[in-house]
């Protein structure tokens, strides 16, 4: 089996708060991250799929297809938006690199059809990184 | 779908990598310029990797300042500017090889109460990376 990775970066502000919590509460468990006026970051996003080559192409899957599902799913949704505001599927959640990576996940999954979806690794910062792996991988 | 949070840390630190029970010859010719008497160092990268349930209140499976605190407090504050050899308990009985390194550093974090430790990634330089994983032996 062979895996290929496309990476894509998009710019998205957010910020955490559990409305379910006292400010107090909030400030303490957020931190800064707490701000309502909220912050930004640069995420990069690396996609695995992985199967085997079509003996006709040479490919697991068309790349440009991959990339269209990729702009589709992920840059129109999530580039240059507020992931609090902006992005229904994280609508009652906390924009933490977890949920944005499973949202990611759930959104990608179902849309590979040549190959399966393997892993994604979603990095909010160079020290922060969040990986999805299928189960059993 | 299997979640896992990393973190990347970086601390500078100098070693030498020898066998006091060996001669200079034997040991110049296992190690080759890392048995340099007089040590050298590097700046290690760190990615601590942790998995667990996404907590429903907050959306995380470990609290980044829990996790930075444990790592300062149990790792950093010791190996930072240090000399692996001298300073680092494990390393008295030990060659600090970076593989090594990951294991005692894997060691140190394990106990990390908000979630599990999966694994230790450590880039000695931009060449090198070595990994320890919890489903490894110990």
């Amino acid at each position: 089996m062979l895996r290929v990775t496309r990476k894509l970066e998009f710019a998205a502000a957010h910020f955490y708060h559990n409305p379910n919590l006292s400010a107090e509460e909030n400030r303490r468990i957020f931190g800064k991250c707490n701000n309502p006026k909220g912050h930004g970051h640069n995420y990069v996003l690396e996609v695995t799929v992985a199967g085997e080559p079509d003996p006709k192409t040479g490919m697991i899957l068309d790349l440009n297809e991959l990339k269209a599902i990729l702009d589709r799913e992920v840059t129109a949704r999530m580039d240059h938006k507020h992931l609090n505001y902006d992005v229904p599927e994280l609508s009652g959640k906390i924009p933490t690199c977890e949920e944005i990576a499973t949202v990611i996940w759930n959104l990608l999954e179902p849309k590979i059809r040549q190959g399966r979806l393997e892993h994604i690794r979603l990095y909010e910062s160079p020290e922060l990184f969040v990986d999805c792996a299928r189960n059993g991988q | 779908m299997k979640l896992s949070l990393s973190r990347r840390y970086s601390f500078p630190a100098s070693h030498r990598l020898f066998r006091a029970e060996w001669s200079d010859a034997e040991n110049m010719r296992v190690f080759g310029k890392c048995a340099n008497s007089h040590g050298h160092g590097h700046n290690y990268a760190v990615e601590v990797s942790v998995t667990g349930k996404v907590d429903r209140e907050t959306g995380m499976i470990a609290n980044l300042t829990d996790l930075d605190g444990f790592v300062r407090r149990n790792v950093i504050d010791a190996f930072d500017h240090a000399n692996l050899n001298e300073e680092i308990a494990e390393f008295r009985q030990i060659v600090p090889t970076t593989e090594n390194l990951c294991r005692v550093i894997f060691k140190r974090l394990e106990k990390f109460p908000h979630a599990k430790l999966e694994r230790i990634r450590i880039e000695e330089t931009g060449k090198n990376s070595f990994e320890f994983s919890s489903d490894g032996e110990t």
